[in-house]
């Protein structure tokens, strides 16, 4: 068990100095994009005396190195400043879009990660029969198609034609969580078809992997039925490649929708980020850039404990 | 009309029956499901405005970094939101002309360099403070004061004084501007209590509603301010979404989630126009695309190699391919029959022949370097491409140079000597040339200098004479037409969209897209 926290501790470490990383990458790239914020919020009505003011008010003409300095420090205190462009408290702002975000996120989630699991199984059951087949076809088809393509494709027939289900998926406070599920139907759907076929294939080839093992066939003499083999003794040996592919999937829930997001118009991380990145709101770009890195950061984690705590022969290392 | 038809069509508009029902019975007399919308958009129309109810709109444009301050207001998200909360001193009719608003009369002095606005008597804040003139006089000084961020700032320059008299303001100008009533219907100058020195972004001002709900980016809600002293404001409730992805909009509005949407693409319009219960309006406006060439800078310095240019676009071909019939020819000056002071000049045609010949008298030789972007207005690459391929023919080479969206308006307009862009047009001649096409000008794009176009641009500001001013409006129109760096193939119609659950679309208003801001305030639902 020490063992554990003791990678535990080096991997969380390890995890602050890559934020740490990724903050200073943030920061010089967005000091590389042309125009800064005052340009950027002023547009084509910026004159002059607009900029100088606007500029002046936002500290922009301190150095960029003692600004950076700035918001570190403030972020150590847990504060993670104001917005340059709305002047609003970051924290506060961007706790209701993540919240929006993790909403998506676990009802896609919660649909899509058993779902895959359950077909990689019957994939492996019937294979290379007519339903492994049908499912591989179907969610690589899925896959290879854009999702803002799908998710056109979804909206002209449930939403315009049928009217089942809305096409702009606004969610809001005054909403029950019935109302909010209805509403956000769609995406989830969307996101589901784009997910799902790499946690299917991950989960039909690592079983596939271990079904060639000598206790697998041992089982078979023994006359297990098929779906036992595979349910009690090939998928717990298979869970650590499993669970990897599922949480890069889970990462991606979070921080890789935005274009769904935009297409559904969905209140979300995604949209605020694009937002500010276009007018070069640094301090959110940072806030945005490291919740999305902690995700990362912090899903992967999670894989490498369940894989270690799967796997016995980590778990008691002679 | 068969008079059943007419008094069904009735009941359907005042809500007595359901438009579903009221199309199954028009089908059942024999009249056809076009036929029937039609006669039931103008039943609606003659029933007069419905009150109550709760209207959807979806607009492109607003982001999570916009502000409530009226000073900051940049998209037409925020146009429309101020338009429901607060108000102006004076606005725009119809037609074009100038109504009050919180100021109930205003009249100038002979010379028009003293202004008087009289505030319109027992009209309340939302916060149920009362309207005074000093709270006029503090909006003026605000967007026109030494650190001000105001988009209206250059619009102000000339104020020399504002003062303060009962119920009066009276503001003086250096010069004297027969247009200022027209500078003050700008839409940043919101009448605001203390000029919104305490609170720019409280959203607290005279408008028809009041904001419950703000989420930047997202969604608004409106409810109706009891207290309201016009006749705008018939639905209880607006609901305002931000739908910037195109598809989306227009599917928000066919799947019946919104009532009224801007900016429908011109490429899908007609699509969007055949579907039923949906009604497409085009609606002409000053707006304009253009493609800019910085007169001080060489190889535009050369009047030959401009004129080869301007002989040089198709601009029929332009209205056609890029805005779908969608708006109108340009004829290389920015004023077209939306201006109240408007005269006809010679239309330009493409000629091939004409641009050649300028182009060899300019003594010009290799390609001409022209950068464009997607957001320098809809289809600018490939105006830019059709452009290539009209003076192709003329013998003239033209690059184009795509440059990222993002930064454009930082890097390339304003900034590079030879690029595409757009004009959102502005209420008056005076505005646009001052804003634009004044030598000293912050936002000159195409660098032009003309002294004897400066004169006369300070001479007709201060005329009263509407004819002597006319005229000279037009020999200034020719003088940009002929020498200036602006080649503008088309004027864009603004096109919005609404469904027939809400009625009281007015045609041709004058101003900007979606009855200049107002249509949440001005058409109802009817049911």
């Amino acid at each position: 068990m020490s063992l554990l926290l003791k990678m535990l501790a080096q991997r969380i470490a390890l995890g602050l100095l890559l934020l740490f990383l990724v903050s200073i990458l943030i920061f010089g790239g967005t000091l590389i994009l042309p125009g800064d914020v005052a340009q950027s919020i002023l547009g084509q009505s910026a004159t002059p005396e607009a900029l100088a003011n606007l500029r002046e008010e936002l500290g922009l003409n301190e150095p960029a190195v003692g600004r950076y300095f700035d918001w570190l420090g403030g972020l150590l205190q847990g504060d993670l400043g104001t917005s340059l462009t709305s002047g609003q408290d970051i924290a506060s702002a961007i706790g209701k879009r993540l919240g929006n975000t993790f909403f998506l996120a676990f009802w896609a989630a919660l649909i899509s990660v058993p779902l895959a699991i359950l077909l990689g199984l019957i994939a492996v059951r019937y294979r290379e029969r007519w339903p492994d087949k049908l499912i591989s076809a179907v969610t690589l088809a899925s896959i290879s198609v854009p999702e803002f393509l799908i998710a056109y494709v979804a909206i002209f027939f449930v939403s315009v034609r049928l009217r089942w289900a809305p096409s702009v998926t606004t969610i809001n406070d005054s909403m029950s969580l019935g109302e909010k599920l209805h509403t956000i139907s769609l995406p989830i759907t969307v996101l589901t078809l784009v997910v799902l076929a790499h946690m299917m294939r991950m989960t039909r080839a690592a079983i596939l992997n271990v079904m060639q093992s000598a206790y697998v066939e041992t089982a078979e003499l023994k006359g297990l039925r098929m779906f036992t083999i595979i349910w009690k003794h090939a998928l717990p040996n298979a869970v650590a490649p499993v669970v990897n592919v599922v949480m890069l999937n889970m990462a991606y829930l979070v921080v890789g929708v935005v274009v769904i997001e935009v297409v559904f118009t969905y209140p979300g991380m995604g949209q605020y980020l694009v937002d500010h990145v276009s007018k070069r709101d640094l301090p959110v770009v940072q806030a945005c850039g490291l919740i999305f890195a902690g995700v990362y950061i912090g899903l992967n984690l999670v894989a490498d404990i369940v894989s270690i705590i799967s796997n016995p022969r980590l778990r008691h290392p002679k | 009309m068969n008079d059943e038809l007419k008094y069904l069509s009735r009941q359907t508009a005042v809500g007595a029956l359901s438009r579903r029902k009221f199309l199954g019975r028009a089908g059942a007399l024999g009249v056809s499901a076009a036929a029937a919308n039609t006669m039931l958009s103008s039943a609606v129309h003659a029933a007069g405005p419905q009150k109550g109810g709760t209207l959807r709109i979806g607009l492109q444009g607003g982001s999570t970094t916009d502000s409530m301050d009226p000073a900051l207001a940049a998209n037409t998200t925020a146009v429309n939101l101020i338009r429901m909360w607060g108000e102006p001193l004076v606005e725009l009719t119809d037609d074009g002309g100038i109504q009050g608003k919180v100021a109930e009369s205003f009249e100038a002095s002979a010379d028009a360099t003293a202004w008087t606005f009289t505030v319109r008597k027992g009209i309340t804040f939302s916060n149920g403070q009362e309207v005074t003139a000093a709270d006029v006089a503090a909006t003026i000084e605000r967007h026109s004061g030494e650190d001000t961020k105001s988009g209206a700032l250059g619009l102000l320059r000339d104020i020399k004084d504002v003062r303060v008299d009962g119920r009066n303001v009276i503001i003086s100008l250096n010069t004297g501007n027969a247009d200022l009533p027209y500078l003050m219907s700008d839409y940043h100058l919101i009448i605001q209590p203390n000029g919104g020195k305490d609170a720019p972004d409280a959203a607290i001002g005279t408008g028809p509603y009041i904001m419950k709900e703000i989420d930047m980016g997202v969604r608004f809600v409106a409810e109706k301010n009891p207290n309201y002293w016009g006749d705008l404001g018939h639905a209880e409730t607006i609901e305002l979404l931000v739908i910037n992805d195109n598809t989306a909009r227009v599917a928000a509005l066919q799947s019946g989630q919104v009532d009224i949407i801007d900016r429908v693409p011109p490429r899908t319009a007609g699509l969007v126009a055949r579907a039923p219960g949906i009604t497409v309006a085009s609606t002409a406006g000053p707006g304009h695309y253009v493609f800019i060439a910085h007169t001080n800078t060489a190889p535009f310095d050369n009047q030959d190699l401009m004129m080869a240019l301007k002989y040089g676009i198709n601009r029929q071909e332009m209205v056609d391919k890029i805005l779908f019939g969608y708006g109108t020819v340009g004829n290389d000056s920015p004023i077209n029959a939306s201006y109240p002071m408007y005269s006809e000049m010679e239309q330009r045609e493409y000629d091939p022949e004409k641009a050649a010949a300028y182009f060899k008298k300019s003594g010009h030789s290799g390609p001409i370097l022209l950068r464009t972007s997607d957001n320098s207005f809809p289809g600018a690459p490939d105006a830019a491409a059709l452009f290539q391929q009209s003076l192709k023919a003329a013998g003239i080479e033209l690059e184009i140079k795509r440059e990222p969206n993002d930064g454009y308006w930082s890097e390339v307009w304003n900034n590079k000597p030879f690029c595409t862009s757009y004009w959102g047009g502005r209420p008056t001649q005076d505005q646009m040339f001052t804003t634009a096409y004044l030598s000293t000008a912050d936002w000159n794009d195409t660098r032009f200098s003309n002294e004897k176009f400066d004169q006369m641009l300070l001479a007709a500001r201060a005329e009263l004479d509407t004819g002597k001013r006319k005229q000279m409006y037009a020999d200034m129109g020719e003088i940009l037409r002929n020498q200036s760096g602006l080649i503008c193939p088309m004027f864009n119609d603004f096109v919005d969209a609404y469904n027939d659950r809400v009625g009281g679309w007015v045609e041709g208003v004058a101003g900007f897209s979606l009855m200049h801001g107002y249509a949440a305030q001005r058409m109802w639902v009817t049911g």
